[in-house]
């Protein structure tokens, strides 16, 4: 079950339109280490996770996850919502408002749209761990690539918040996958 | 929003830390805190919550503007 909060995890804004930076920032709505792949597979995982604490862990982190898809939605529908056709054409957002008008679609920076084939689910705890915090890092690394690239501070803002969480679910993967390790071992002796 | 943050991620420090029962306490005390401040929040601008786990006085409030995307900060 789930319920709905009515508000924003971060605050976005943005200095007007900007569809070149909206067409990079969608990447983390569809590319394989984006939100949306993140929650459904942290979701996914946790009924094959031995370990209460992994289980709780994968529920919140995949939910904060959701949380973060809305930013990033958030951020691309106000810097697309009132570009002109000439500039989405210019930032070369023209095929994607071909396919999507100015609507929410989940593709990477370079169109390609997002599928299942992106993420895992492997039952293994100790594999499913280890992916988890690599894909972690890969977004932190994109985020970076983001600020790097971002020409508009209130958006960068928004995007430091977004590659703190990466570091701090990283963390907690990482102490997870610890857990995970000691419960798997002292399930070896036997009385 | 601060608030709701600072217990999210207690929450996410105490799934893997359950036994640490100083963050146990903070974690509580920013409940009891953030409950009291989306009391007052939803007295102005409505419900947060939807399937009932917010009241909605009076009026069906929740289908009012602006949604989060919406909001300008």
């Amino acid at each position: 079950m789930w319920v709905y909060e009515k508000k924003l995890q971060y605050p976005v804004r943005v200095n007007g339109p900007n569809p070149w930076l909206a067409k990079m920032i969608l990447t983390q709505y569809g590319e394989p280490d984006g939100e949306l792949a993140a929650s459904l597979k942290y979701l996914t995982q946790r009924y094959t996770m031995p370990l209460s604490q992994a289980k709780a862990l994968l529920t919140d982190i995949g939910t904060e996850e959701l949380a973060h898809m809305e930013i990033i939605a958030a951020l691309v529908y106000n810097l697309i919502k009132d570009a002109s056709l000439e500039e989405i054409k210019r930032a070369g957002l023209d095929g994607y408002f071909t396919d999507h008008d100015r609507a929410l679609y989940f593709v990477n920076a370079s169109g390609a749209p997002w599928t299942a084939a992106y993420i895992q689910s492997k039952g293994d705890p100790i594999t499913d761990l280890y992916e988890n915090m690599a894909a972690e890092e890969k977004a932190r690394s994109t985020y970076e690539y983001l600020i790097q690239l971002s020409d508009d501070p209130d958006v960068t803002d928004t995007l430091k918040f977004l590659r703190e969480r990466e570091i701090v679910h990283f963390q907690r993967f990482g102490e997870a996958l610890k857990l995970t390790y000691d419960y798997l071992e002292r399930k070896k002796y036997f009385y | 929003m601060a608030l709701e943050f600072t217990c999210l991620d207690l929450n996410l420090y105490l799934d893997t830390h359950p036994e640490d029962y100083r963050a146990l306490s903070d974690f509580n005390q920013c409940a009891q805190q953030l409950a009291q401040a989306k009391k007052e929040y939803e007295s102005l601008y409505g419900p947060l919550l939807n399937y009932g786990q917010s009241p909605s006085p009076n009026a069906w409030r929740w289908v009012e503007d602006p949604w989060p995307w919406e909001t300008i900060f």
